[in-house]
Protein backbone atom coordinates (compact mmCIF):
# COMPACT_ATOMS: atom_id res chain seq x y z
CA UNK A 1 0.00 0.00 0.00
CA UNK A 2 2.97 2.26 -0.27
CA UNK A 3 1.72 5.89 -2.05
CA UNK A 4 3.74 7.65 -4.20
CA UNK A 5 4.39 11.03 -5.16
CA UNK A 6 2.47 12.74 -7.74
CA UNK A 7 -1.26 12.67 -8.08
CA UNK A 8 -3.31 10.08 -7.47
CA UNK A 9 -6.26 10.51 -9.89
CA UNK A 10 -6.34 13.91 -12.23
CA UNK A 11 -9.15 14.82 -14.72
CA UNK A 12 -8.63 17.68 -17.23
CA UNK A 13 -11.36 19.39 -18.86
CA UNK A 14 -13.54 16.20 -18.94
CA UNK A 15 -16.12 15.97 -20.76
CA UNK A 16 -19.20 13.31 -20.85
CA UNK A 17 -21.64 12.67 -22.98
CA UNK A 18 -24.11 10.05 -23.12
CA UNK A 19 -26.85 9.14 -25.14
CA UNK A 20 -26.52 12.40 -26.79
CA UNK A 21 -26.84 13.74 -23.81
CA UNK A 22 -24.19 15.90 -21.92
CA UNK A 23 -23.89 14.72 -18.27
CA UNK A 24 -20.30 16.16 -17.57
CA UNK A 25 -18.79 19.21 -18.63
CA UNK A 26 -15.17 20.40 -18.08
CA UNK A 27 -14.64 18.92 -15.02
CA UNK A 28 -11.16 19.22 -13.48
CA UNK A 29 -10.44 16.89 -10.07
CA UNK A 30 -7.52 16.15 -8.36
CA UNK A 31 -6.04 13.85 -5.84
CA UNK A 32 -3.51 13.25 -3.91
CA UNK A 33 -2.34 10.72 -1.66
CA UNK A 34 -4.03 10.10 1.91
CA UNK A 35 -6.65 12.55 0.82
CA UNK A 36 -10.47 12.15 1.34
CA UNK A 37 -12.37 14.02 -0.69
CA UNK A 38 -16.08 13.42 -1.39
CA UNK A 39 -17.97 14.28 -4.24
CA UNK A 40 -21.19 15.90 -3.19
CA UNK A 41 -24.61 17.38 -5.54
CA UNK A 42 -28.22 16.36 -6.37
CA UNK A 43 -29.49 13.09 -8.14
CA UNK A 44 -28.13 13.39 -11.85
CA UNK A 45 -25.62 15.83 -11.16
CA UNK A 46 -22.71 13.65 -12.39
CA UNK A 47 -20.97 12.56 -9.30
CA UNK A 48 -21.42 8.55 -10.43
CA UNK A 49 -20.51 9.27 -13.96
CA UNK A 50 -17.48 11.61 -12.79
CA UNK A 51 -16.01 7.94 -10.94
CA UNK A 52 -16.91 6.14 -13.92
CA UNK A 53 -15.58 8.25 -16.27
CA UNK A 54 -12.10 8.71 -14.29
CA UNK A 55 -12.06 4.44 -13.79
CA UNK A 56 -12.77 4.27 -17.40
CA UNK A 57 -16.23 2.65 -17.30
CA UNK A 58 -17.83 5.42 -19.59
CA UNK A 59 -15.95 6.67 -22.15
CA UNK A 60 -14.58 10.39 -22.52
CA UNK A 61 -15.90 12.68 -24.91
CA UNK A 62 -12.97 15.30 -24.50
CA UNK A 63 -10.39 15.84 -21.72
CA UNK A 64 -7.98 13.60 -19.86
CA UNK A 65 -8.29 11.34 -17.03
CA UNK A 66 -4.64 10.10 -14.84
CA UNK A 67 -4.38 7.79 -12.69
CA UNK A 68 -1.41 7.91 -10.81
CA UNK A 69 0.04 10.00 -13.57
CA UNK A 70 -0.58 7.36 -15.98
CA UNK A 71 -3.08 7.77 -19.21
CA UNK A 72 -5.99 4.72 -18.56
CA UNK A 73 -4.86 2.42 -20.76
CA UNK A 74 -1.84 1.96 -19.07
CA UNK A 75 -2.87 2.81 -15.39
CA UNK A 76 -1.78 0.56 -13.02
CA UNK A 77 -5.21 -1.22 -12.16
CA UNK A 78 -3.47 -3.08 -9.02
CA UNK A 79 -3.70 -0.18 -7.41
CA UNK A 80 -7.34 1.01 -7.63
CA UNK A 81 -10.41 -0.27 -5.70
CA UNK A 82 -14.08 0.16 -6.60
CA UNK A 83 -17.08 -0.20 -5.26
CA UNK A 84 -20.36 0.68 -7.54
CA UNK A 85 -23.17 2.29 -6.15
CA UNK A 86 -25.52 -0.88 -7.61
CA UNK A 87 -25.55 -4.22 -5.89
CA UNK A 88 -25.14 -6.80 -8.61
CA UNK A 89 -24.76 -9.58 -6.61
CA UNK A 90 -28.16 -10.96 -7.28
CA UNK A 91 -27.64 -13.45 -10.42
CA UNK A 92 -28.66 -16.68 -11.69
CA UNK A 93 -25.94 -18.56 -10.47
CA UNK A 94 -25.44 -19.04 -7.09
CA UNK A 95 -22.09 -17.60 -6.29
CA UNK A 96 -20.62 -17.18 -2.74
CA UNK A 97 -19.16 -14.07 -0.83
CA UNK A 98 -16.12 -15.40 -1.30
CA UNK A 99 -15.67 -15.51 -4.93
CA UNK A 100 -16.60 -12.45 -5.52
CA UNK A 101 -14.29 -11.03 -3.33
CA UNK A 102 -11.41 -13.34 -4.94
CA UNK A 103 -12.87 -11.46 -8.14
CA UNK A 104 -11.90 -7.90 -6.90
CA UNK A 105 -7.96 -9.53 -6.90
CA UNK A 106 -8.51 -9.50 -11.04
CA UNK A 107 -7.07 -6.29 -12.70
CA UNK A 108 -5.28 -5.58 -15.55
CA UNK A 109 -3.93 -8.40 -16.95
CA UNK A 110 -3.74 -10.19 -13.79
CA UNK A 111 -6.74 -13.09 -14.82
CA UNK A 112 -6.23 -15.02 -11.75
CA UNK A 113 -8.58 -14.93 -8.54
CA UNK A 114 -7.23 -14.18 -5.05
CA UNK A 115 -6.98 -16.69 -2.47
CA UNK A 116 -9.50 -17.98 -0.15
CA UNK A 117 -7.00 -16.59 2.51
CA UNK A 118 -7.37 -12.97 1.35
CA UNK A 119 -11.05 -12.88 0.31
CA UNK A 120 -11.21 -14.15 4.05
CA UNK A 121 -9.24 -11.70 5.74
CA UNK A 122 -11.18 -8.51 3.34
CA UNK A 123 -14.65 -10.26 4.49
CA UNK A 124 -13.49 -10.64 8.22
CA UNK A 125 -12.58 -6.47 7.78
CA UNK A 126 -16.06 -5.89 6.93
CA UNK A 127 -17.67 -8.15 9.38
CA UNK A 128 -18.58 -10.65 6.68
CA UNK A 129 -15.73 -14.02 7.06
CA UNK A 130 -18.93 -15.97 8.81
CA UNK A 131 -20.86 -15.54 5.58
CA UNK A 132 -17.71 -16.25 2.96
CA UNK A 133 -19.61 -19.12 1.37
CA UNK A 134 -23.19 -18.45 1.24
CA UNK A 135 -24.43 -17.23 -1.78
CA UNK A 136 -24.75 -13.19 -2.08
CA UNK A 137 -28.31 -14.28 -3.52
CA UNK A 138 -29.85 -15.23 0.33
CA UNK A 139 -27.76 -12.03 1.59
CA UNK A 140 -29.98 -8.65 2.40
CA UNK A 141 -29.22 -5.81 0.27
CA UNK A 142 -26.58 -4.34 2.90
CA UNK A 143 -24.69 -7.16 3.66
CA UNK A 144 -24.66 -7.54 -0.38
CA UNK A 145 -23.08 -4.03 -0.35
CA UNK A 146 -20.51 -5.19 2.22
CA UNK A 147 -19.52 -7.75 0.31
CA UNK A 148 -18.78 -5.10 -2.38
CA UNK A 149 -16.97 -3.25 0.00
CA UNK A 150 -14.83 -6.27 0.94
CA UNK A 151 -14.35 -7.56 -3.19
CA UNK A 152 -13.03 -3.56 -3.17
CA UNK A 153 -10.44 -3.42 -0.15
CA UNK A 154 -9.08 -7.13 -0.80
CA UNK A 155 -6.96 -5.37 -3.14
CA UNK A 156 -5.40 -3.41 -1.00
CA UNK A 157 -6.00 -0.02 -3.22
CA UNK A 158 -4.22 3.18 -3.10
CA UNK A 159 -6.96 4.90 -4.84
CA UNK A 160 -10.13 3.55 -2.99
CA UNK A 161 -13.61 5.02 -5.26
CA UNK A 162 -16.64 4.65 -3.17
CA UNK A 163 -19.98 5.33 -4.98
CA UNK A 164 -22.44 5.61 -2.06
CA UNK A 165 -21.13 2.56 -0.36
CA UNK A 166 -23.02 2.64 2.86
CA UNK A 167 -26.62 2.77 1.19
CA UNK A 168 -28.38 0.06 3.06
CA UNK A 169 -26.11 -0.52 5.69
CA UNK A 170 -26.70 -0.19 9.05
CA UNK A 171 -25.13 2.09 11.79
CA UNK A 172 -22.92 -0.15 13.63
CA UNK A 173 -21.19 -1.48 10.16
CA UNK A 174 -20.73 2.13 8.93
CA UNK A 175 -18.61 2.78 12.17
CA UNK A 176 -16.59 -0.50 11.41
CA UNK A 177 -16.19 0.94 7.72
CA UNK A 178 -14.89 4.59 8.03
CA UNK A 179 -12.48 3.20 10.82
CA UNK A 180 -11.15 1.05 7.98
CA UNK A 181 -11.05 4.06 5.74
CA UNK A 182 -8.99 5.82 8.64
CA UNK A 183 -6.93 3.41 8.73
CA UNK A 184 -6.61 3.17 4.53
CA UNK A 185 -5.96 6.92 4.79
CA UNK A 186 -3.52 6.86 7.07
CA UNK A 187 -1.54 4.73 5.49
CA UNK A 188 -1.41 6.40 2.48
CA UNK A 189 -4.69 5.45 0.38
CA UNK A 190 -6.13 8.30 -1.32
CA UNK A 191 -10.42 8.03 -1.18
CA UNK A 192 -12.69 9.39 -3.11
CA UNK A 193 -16.41 8.79 -2.03
CA UNK A 194 -19.84 9.81 -3.28
CA UNK A 195 -22.05 11.02 -1.15
CA UNK A 196 -25.54 12.43 -0.15
CA UNK A 197 -24.63 13.15 3.08
CA UNK A 198 -21.15 13.32 4.72
CA UNK A 199 -21.97 12.98 8.34
CA UNK A 200 -20.62 9.53 8.84
CA UNK A 201 -17.36 10.61 6.71
CA UNK A 202 -17.17 14.17 8.30
CA UNK A 203 -14.27 13.24 10.52
CA UNK A 204 -12.26 11.95 7.63
CA UNK A 205 -12.85 14.08 4.76
CA UNK A 206 -9.95 16.67 3.44
CA UNK A 207 -12.21 18.32 0.46
CA UNK A 208 -15.97 18.17 -0.89
CA UNK A 209 -16.10 18.62 -4.66
CA UNK A 210 -19.37 20.18 -5.39
CA UNK A 211 -20.89 19.17 -8.90
CA UNK A 212 -24.18 20.96 -10.34
CA UNK A 213 -25.86 20.22 -13.77
CA UNK A 214 -22.13 18.28 -14.56
CA UNK A 215 -20.09 21.03 -13.72
CA UNK A 216 -17.88 21.57 -10.63
CA UNK A 217 -19.67 24.49 -8.43
CA UNK A 218 -17.20 24.30 -5.31
CA UNK A 219 -13.78 22.43 -4.56
CA UNK A 220 -12.83 23.16 -1.20
CA UNK A 221 -13.46 22.51 2.63
CA UNK A 222 -15.95 20.24 3.22
CA UNK A 223 -19.62 21.27 4.67
CA UNK A 224 -20.62 21.05 7.56
CA UNK A 225 -22.98 17.66 8.08
CA UNK A 226 -26.20 19.40 8.62
CA UNK A 227 -29.62 18.15 8.37
CA UNK A 228 -29.66 20.83 5.24
CA UNK A 229 -27.02 19.22 3.41
CA UNK A 230 -29.12 15.37 4.17
CA UNK A 231 -31.53 15.56 1.18
CA UNK A 232 -30.66 13.81 -2.38
CA UNK A 233 -31.73 17.35 -4.13
CA UNK A 234 -29.67 19.28 -1.87
CA UNK A 235 -27.29 21.45 -4.08
CA UNK A 236 -24.37 21.71 -1.89
CA UNK A 237 -23.61 25.17 -3.73
CA UNK A 238 -21.51 26.74 -1.12
CA UNK A 239 -21.23 28.69 1.06
CA UNK A 240 -23.96 28.19 2.92
CA UNK A 241 -25.28 31.11 5.33
CA UNK A 242 -25.53 29.45 8.79
CA UNK A 243 -28.89 28.76 10.10
CA UNK A 244 -30.36 31.16 12.78
CA UNK A 245 -30.54 30.15 16.36
CA UNK A 246 -34.28 30.33 16.76
CA UNK A 247 -35.01 33.53 19.18
CA UNK A 248 -36.45 32.68 22.71
CA UNK A 249 -38.01 29.51 23.76
CA UNK A 250 -38.64 26.52 21.69
CA UNK A 251 -42.35 25.58 21.31
CA UNK A 252 -43.97 22.51 19.56
CA UNK A 253 -47.12 22.66 17.54
CA UNK A 254 -49.29 20.38 17.99
CA UNK A 255 -51.01 19.54 14.61
CA UNK A 256 -54.21 17.34 13.98
CA UNK A 257 -54.57 17.26 18.25
CA UNK A 258 -58.72 17.90 19.56
CA UNK A 259 -58.55 21.38 20.56
CA UNK B 1 -25.17 -53.33 -22.90
CA UNK B 2 -22.10 -55.07 -24.45
CA UNK B 3 -23.32 -55.14 -27.82
CA UNK B 4 -24.12 -51.81 -27.52
CA UNK B 5 -20.81 -50.36 -26.40
CA UNK B 6 -19.41 -52.94 -29.10
CA UNK B 7 -20.36 -51.03 -31.99
CA UNK B 8 -18.01 -48.49 -33.40
CA UNK B 9 -21.31 -45.86 -34.09
CA UNK B 10 -22.11 -46.23 -30.52
CA UNK B 11 -19.01 -45.69 -29.57
CA UNK B 12 -18.31 -42.74 -32.02
CA UNK B 13 -21.81 -41.53 -30.61
CA UNK B 14 -21.00 -41.76 -26.77
CA UNK B 15 -17.82 -40.04 -27.60
CA UNK B 16 -19.23 -37.10 -28.89
CA UNK B 17 -22.10 -37.12 -26.45
CA UNK B 18 -20.06 -37.19 -23.39
CA UNK B 19 -17.69 -33.87 -24.92
CA UNK B 20 -21.07 -32.35 -25.72
CA UNK B 21 -22.81 -33.07 -22.69
CA UNK B 22 -19.71 -31.77 -20.40
CA UNK B 23 -18.74 -28.87 -22.49
CA UNK B 24 -22.29 -26.90 -23.07
CA UNK B 25 -22.97 -26.19 -19.15
CA UNK B 26 -19.54 -24.81 -19.07
CA UNK B 27 -20.11 -22.20 -21.22
CA UNK B 28 -23.83 -21.91 -20.20
CA UNK B 29 -22.66 -21.18 -16.85
CA UNK B 30 -21.23 -17.80 -17.66
CA UNK B 31 -24.57 -17.19 -20.19
CA UNK B 32 -27.29 -17.62 -17.01
CA UNK B 33 -24.36 -15.26 -15.10
CA UNK B 34 -24.56 -12.84 -17.48
CA UNK B 35 -28.34 -13.24 -18.79
CA UNK B 36 -28.02 -14.12 -22.07
CA UNK B 37 -29.71 -17.69 -21.59
CA UNK B 38 -31.07 -17.32 -25.23
CA UNK B 39 -27.73 -16.77 -27.16
CA UNK B 40 -26.84 -19.88 -27.69
CA UNK B 41 -30.17 -20.36 -29.38
CA UNK B 42 -29.32 -17.11 -31.73
CA UNK B 43 -26.05 -18.83 -32.80
CA UNK B 44 -27.40 -22.06 -33.19
CA UNK B 45 -29.98 -20.26 -35.96
CA UNK B 46 -26.79 -18.30 -37.62
CA UNK B 47 -24.72 -21.58 -37.68
CA UNK B 48 -27.84 -22.86 -40.29
CA UNK B 49 -26.64 -19.77 -42.71
CA UNK B 50 -23.06 -21.63 -42.10
CA UNK B 51 -23.91 -24.78 -42.54
CA UNK B 52 -25.74 -23.66 -45.83
CA UNK B 53 -22.52 -21.32 -47.25
CA UNK B 54 -20.42 -24.82 -46.42
CA UNK B 55 -22.70 -26.47 -48.54
CA UNK B 56 -22.51 -23.81 -51.56
CA UNK B 57 -18.69 -23.97 -51.45
CA UNK B 58 -18.54 -27.66 -51.27
CA UNK B 59 -21.35 -27.82 -54.26
CA UNK B 60 -19.28 -25.20 -56.11
CA UNK B 61 -15.77 -26.81 -55.49
CA UNK B 62 -18.00 -30.27 -56.46
CA UNK B 63 -17.00 -32.05 -53.46
CA UNK B 64 -18.91 -35.28 -52.40
CA UNK B 65 -20.78 -35.51 -50.03
CA UNK B 66 -21.36 -31.55 -50.71
CA UNK B 67 -22.04 -31.61 -46.79
CA UNK B 68 -18.60 -31.67 -46.62
CA UNK B 69 -18.12 -28.25 -45.24
CA UNK B 70 -21.19 -27.67 -43.57
CA UNK B 71 -19.28 -28.09 -39.91
CA UNK B 72 -16.68 -25.98 -40.50
CA UNK B 73 -18.77 -23.96 -42.31
CA UNK B 74 -21.16 -23.18 -39.01
CA UNK B 75 -18.07 -23.00 -37.23
CA UNK B 76 -16.65 -20.10 -38.93
CA UNK B 77 -19.98 -18.08 -39.33
CA UNK B 78 -21.45 -18.91 -36.41
CA UNK B 79 -18.33 -17.29 -34.54
CA UNK B 80 -18.15 -14.05 -36.48
CA UNK B 81 -22.04 -13.74 -35.66
CA UNK B 82 -21.72 -14.24 -32.37
CA UNK B 83 -18.49 -11.55 -31.83
CA UNK B 84 -19.95 -9.24 -33.83
CA UNK B 85 -23.10 -8.94 -31.96
CA UNK B 86 -21.28 -9.06 -28.90
CA UNK B 87 -19.40 -6.39 -30.42
CA UNK B 88 -22.53 -4.66 -31.44
CA UNK B 89 -24.10 -4.95 -28.23
CA UNK B 90 -21.39 -3.51 -26.34
CA UNK B 91 -21.41 -0.33 -28.19
CA UNK B 92 -24.63 0.39 -27.20
CA UNK B 93 -26.07 0.37 -30.40
CA UNK B 94 -28.79 -2.22 -29.76
CA UNK B 95 -29.94 -4.15 -26.87
CA UNK B 96 -29.17 -7.78 -26.06
CA UNK B 97 -32.18 -9.22 -26.79
CA UNK B 98 -33.08 -7.32 -30.23
CA UNK B 99 -29.70 -8.93 -31.28
CA UNK B 100 -30.73 -11.70 -30.56
CA UNK B 101 -33.74 -11.52 -32.59
CA UNK B 102 -31.66 -10.64 -35.18
CA UNK B 103 -29.88 -13.53 -35.25
CA UNK B 104 -32.74 -15.52 -34.72
CA UNK B 105 -34.46 -14.28 -38.05
CA UNK B 106 -31.46 -13.82 -40.40
CA UNK B 107 -30.14 -17.25 -39.87
CA UNK B 108 -32.66 -18.56 -40.75
CA UNK B 109 -33.53 -16.97 -43.21
CA UNK B 110 -29.99 -16.94 -44.66
CA UNK B 111 -29.50 -20.55 -44.01
CA UNK B 112 -32.84 -21.07 -46.35
CA UNK B 113 -31.65 -19.01 -48.78
CA UNK B 114 -28.19 -19.87 -49.10
CA UNK B 115 -29.50 -24.02 -49.29
CA UNK B 116 -31.84 -22.89 -52.22
CA UNK B 117 -28.97 -21.70 -53.97
CA UNK B 118 -26.66 -24.46 -53.18
CA UNK B 119 -29.09 -26.57 -55.22
CA UNK B 120 -30.39 -28.32 -52.20
CA UNK B 121 -33.42 -28.10 -50.21
CA UNK B 122 -34.91 -27.12 -47.03
CA UNK B 123 -34.97 -30.90 -45.84
CA UNK B 124 -31.39 -31.21 -46.59
CA UNK B 125 -31.00 -28.65 -43.03
CA UNK B 126 -33.32 -31.16 -41.16
CA UNK B 127 -30.53 -33.01 -39.92
CA UNK B 128 -29.19 -30.10 -38.68
CA UNK B 129 -31.81 -28.60 -37.06
CA UNK B 130 -32.49 -31.39 -34.98
CA UNK B 131 -28.98 -33.91 -35.08
CA UNK B 132 -28.15 -36.63 -36.69
CA UNK B 133 -26.15 -38.62 -34.23
CA UNK B 134 -26.39 -41.76 -36.11
CA UNK B 135 -24.32 -40.62 -38.83
CA UNK B 136 -21.40 -38.68 -37.00
CA UNK B 137 -18.04 -40.69 -38.41
CA UNK B 138 -14.80 -40.66 -36.91
CA UNK B 139 -13.93 -37.56 -38.46
CA UNK B 140 -16.78 -35.85 -37.15
CA UNK B 141 -15.71 -37.52 -33.47
CA UNK B 142 -12.10 -36.03 -34.36
CA UNK B 143 -13.86 -32.52 -34.90
CA UNK B 144 -15.58 -32.66 -31.82
CA UNK B 145 -12.76 -33.91 -29.59
CA UNK B 146 -10.57 -31.11 -30.68
CA UNK B 147 -13.64 -28.39 -30.16
CA UNK B 148 -14.98 -29.66 -27.13
CA UNK B 149 -11.07 -29.52 -25.76
CA UNK B 150 -10.73 -26.23 -26.87
CA UNK B 151 -14.25 -25.15 -25.33
CA UNK B 152 -13.04 -26.57 -22.16
CA UNK B 153 -9.58 -25.67 -21.75
CA UNK B 154 -10.05 -22.02 -22.44
CA UNK B 155 -13.52 -21.82 -20.63
CA UNK B 156 -11.89 -23.79 -17.41
CA UNK B 157 -8.64 -21.85 -17.76
CA UNK B 158 -9.74 -18.10 -18.00
CA UNK B 159 -12.72 -19.02 -15.56
CA UNK B 160 -12.05 -16.48 -12.89
CA UNK B 161 -12.12 -13.76 -15.67
CA UNK B 162 -15.01 -14.65 -17.37
CA UNK B 163 -16.70 -14.59 -13.54
CA UNK B 164 -15.69 -11.04 -12.92
CA UNK B 165 -16.98 -10.27 -16.80
CA UNK B 166 -20.19 -12.33 -16.68
CA UNK B 167 -20.64 -11.24 -12.49
CA UNK B 168 -20.15 -7.55 -12.27
CA UNK B 169 -19.01 -5.75 -15.80
CA UNK B 170 -18.76 -2.55 -14.37
CA UNK B 171 -16.30 -3.50 -11.84
CA UNK B 172 -14.55 -5.43 -14.15
CA UNK B 173 -14.03 -2.19 -16.37
CA UNK B 174 -12.91 -0.61 -13.35
CA UNK B 175 -10.39 -3.17 -12.37
CA UNK B 176 -8.34 -2.67 -16.10
CA UNK B 177 -9.86 -6.03 -17.34
CA UNK B 178 -10.05 -6.86 -21.22
CA UNK B 179 -13.88 -6.62 -21.11
CA UNK B 180 -14.34 -6.77 -24.32
CA UNK B 181 -11.64 -9.53 -25.24
CA UNK B 182 -12.86 -11.45 -22.39
CA UNK B 183 -16.47 -11.06 -23.76
CA UNK B 184 -15.60 -11.67 -27.32
CA UNK B 185 -13.58 -14.91 -26.02
CA UNK B 186 -17.11 -16.21 -24.62
CA UNK B 187 -19.39 -15.29 -27.45
CA UNK B 188 -16.48 -17.34 -29.59
CA UNK B 189 -16.35 -20.23 -26.96
CA UNK B 190 -20.42 -19.91 -26.99
CA UNK B 191 -20.00 -20.33 -30.68
CA UNK B 192 -17.78 -23.16 -30.62
CA UNK B 193 -20.05 -24.91 -28.41
CA UNK B 194 -22.99 -24.26 -30.63
CA UNK B 195 -20.91 -25.80 -33.33
CA UNK B 196 -19.29 -29.06 -31.79
CA UNK B 197 -23.20 -29.85 -30.20
CA UNK B 198 -24.91 -30.13 -33.53
CA UNK B 199 -24.64 -33.34 -34.83
CA UNK B 200 -25.73 -34.64 -31.53
CA UNK B 201 -28.83 -32.47 -30.54
CA UNK B 202 -29.21 -30.32 -33.53
CA UNK B 203 -29.31 -26.26 -33.65
CA UNK B 204 -32.71 -25.87 -32.51
CA UNK B 205 -32.23 -27.91 -29.48
CA UNK B 206 -28.24 -26.88 -28.71
CA UNK B 207 -28.83 -23.82 -26.43
CA UNK B 208 -30.89 -26.75 -24.41
CA UNK B 209 -28.18 -28.72 -23.46
CA UNK B 210 -26.47 -25.33 -22.55
CA UNK B 211 -28.70 -24.08 -20.18
CA UNK B 212 -30.97 -26.51 -18.79
CA UNK B 213 -28.07 -28.28 -16.90
CA UNK B 214 -27.40 -25.42 -15.52
CA UNK B 215 -30.87 -24.47 -14.22
CA UNK B 216 -30.78 -28.25 -12.66
CA UNK B 217 -27.54 -27.37 -10.77
CA UNK B 218 -28.45 -23.93 -9.33
CA UNK B 219 -31.05 -25.37 -7.38
CA UNK B 220 -29.14 -27.46 -5.23
CA UNK B 221 -25.75 -26.01 -5.52
CA UNK B 222 -24.81 -23.09 -3.46
CA UNK B 223 -21.63 -21.63 -5.48
CA UNK B 224 -20.40 -20.45 -8.88
CA UNK B 225 -17.95 -23.29 -9.10
CA UNK B 226 -19.92 -25.89 -8.26
CA UNK B 227 -22.91 -24.89 -10.40
CA UNK B 228 -20.85 -25.38 -13.10
CA UNK B 229 -19.04 -28.78 -12.10
CA UNK B 230 -22.93 -30.59 -11.08
CA UNK B 231 -24.17 -28.92 -14.75
CA UNK B 232 -21.09 -30.11 -16.80
CA UNK B 233 -22.20 -33.49 -14.85
CA UNK B 234 -25.48 -33.05 -15.54
CA UNK B 235 -25.03 -32.50 -19.28
CA UNK B 236 -22.49 -35.60 -19.63
CA UNK B 237 -25.16 -37.69 -17.84
CA UNK B 238 -27.97 -36.65 -19.58
CA UNK B 239 -26.35 -36.89 -22.91
CA UNK B 240 -25.21 -40.50 -22.79
CA UNK B 241 -28.46 -41.83 -21.30
CA UNK B 242 -30.55 -40.04 -23.93
CA UNK B 243 -28.16 -41.80 -26.02
CA UNK B 244 -28.28 -44.95 -24.53
CA UNK B 245 -32.08 -45.06 -24.83
CA UNK B 246 -32.36 -43.92 -28.33
CA UNK B 247 -30.08 -47.20 -28.73
CA UNK B 248 -33.39 -49.61 -27.09
CA UNK B 249 -36.23 -47.36 -28.93
CA UNK B 250 -35.94 -45.28 -32.19
CA UNK B 251 -36.57 -42.35 -31.23
CA UNK B 252 -34.64 -38.88 -32.21
CA UNK B 253 -31.54 -38.58 -29.40
CA UNK B 254 -31.85 -34.60 -29.49
CA UNK B 255 -35.07 -34.89 -28.57
CA UNK B 256 -34.55 -37.66 -25.73
CA UNK B 257 -32.02 -35.69 -24.27
CA UNK B 258 -33.15 -32.31 -24.14
CA UNK B 259 -36.26 -33.62 -22.51
CA UNK B 260 -34.38 -36.13 -20.31
CA UNK B 261 -32.71 -32.77 -19.02
CA UNK B 262 -35.71 -30.77 -18.84
CA UNK B 263 -37.67 -33.66 -16.77
CA UNK B 264 -34.28 -34.09 -14.37
CA UNK B 265 -34.69 -30.41 -13.76
CA UNK B 266 -38.55 -30.46 -12.99
CA UNK B 267 -37.77 -33.51 -10.09
CA UNK B 268 -34.74 -31.47 -8.87
CA UNK B 269 -37.04 -28.59 -8.25
CA UNK B 270 -39.81 -30.12 -6.97
CA UNK B 271 -37.49 -32.32 -4.19
CA UNK B 272 -35.49 -29.33 -3.65
CA UNK B 273 -38.66 -27.19 -2.61
CA UNK B 274 -40.00 -29.91 -0.41
CA UNK B 275 -36.43 -30.03 1.35
CA UNK B 276 -36.43 -26.75 2.03
CA UNK B 277 -39.87 -26.17 3.17
CA UNK B 278 -39.73 -25.05 6.60
CA UNK B 279 -41.02 -27.90 9.01
CA UNK B 280 -44.04 -26.12 11.55
CA UNK B 281 -43.24 -28.57 14.44
CA UNK B 282 -39.42 -27.28 14.61
CA UNK B 283 -38.69 -24.21 16.85
CA UNK B 284 -36.94 -21.87 14.25
CA UNK B 285 -35.93 -19.53 18.16
CA UNK B 286 -35.23 -22.43 20.49
CA UNK B 287 -32.95 -20.19 22.50
CA UNK B 288 -35.84 -17.61 22.56
CA UNK B 289 -38.51 -17.78 24.85
CA UNK B 290 -42.04 -18.16 23.27
CA UNK B 291 -43.98 -14.81 23.50
CA UNK B 292 -47.04 -16.59 21.89
CA UNK B 293 -48.90 -19.43 23.28
CA UNK B 294 -50.85 -21.22 20.39
CA UNK B 295 -53.75 -22.94 22.11
CA UNK B 296 -55.22 -26.06 20.29
CA UNK B 297 -59.05 -25.87 19.52
CA UNK B 298 -60.65 -28.69 20.84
Amino acid sequence: MSARAGTVLSTRGVHVELGGRQILMDVDLTVHPGEVVALLGANGSGKSTLVRAALGVVPVSRGEVHLFDSPLSAAPWHRVGYVPQRVPAVSGVPTTACEVVRAGLLSGRRLRPGTKAQALAALDAMGMAHLARRPVQEMSGGQQQRVLIARALVREPDLLVLDEPTTGIDLGTIETFVATIDRMRRAGTAVVVVLHETEAFAALLDRAVVLRHGRVVHDGPPPPARAEHAGPQHEHTHPHPEPAEPEGPLTLDIVGGDA
Amino acid sequence: MIELLSSPLMQRALIAAVLVGAAGPVIGTFLVQRRLALLGDGIGHIALTGVAAGWLVGAVVGLTPPDALALPGAMVVAVLGAVGIEWVRAKGRITGDVAMAILFYGGIAGGVLIIKIAGGTSANLMSYLFGSIATVSTNDVVWTAVLAGVVLAVGLGLRGALFAVSHDEEFARASGLPVGFLTSILAALAALTVTVAMRVVGLLLVSALMIVPVATAQVVARSFTRTMALASAIGAGVSVVGLVITYWYDLPPGAVIVVLAIVLYGVTTVVQHRRRRPDPTIDPHPDLADDVRVVQET
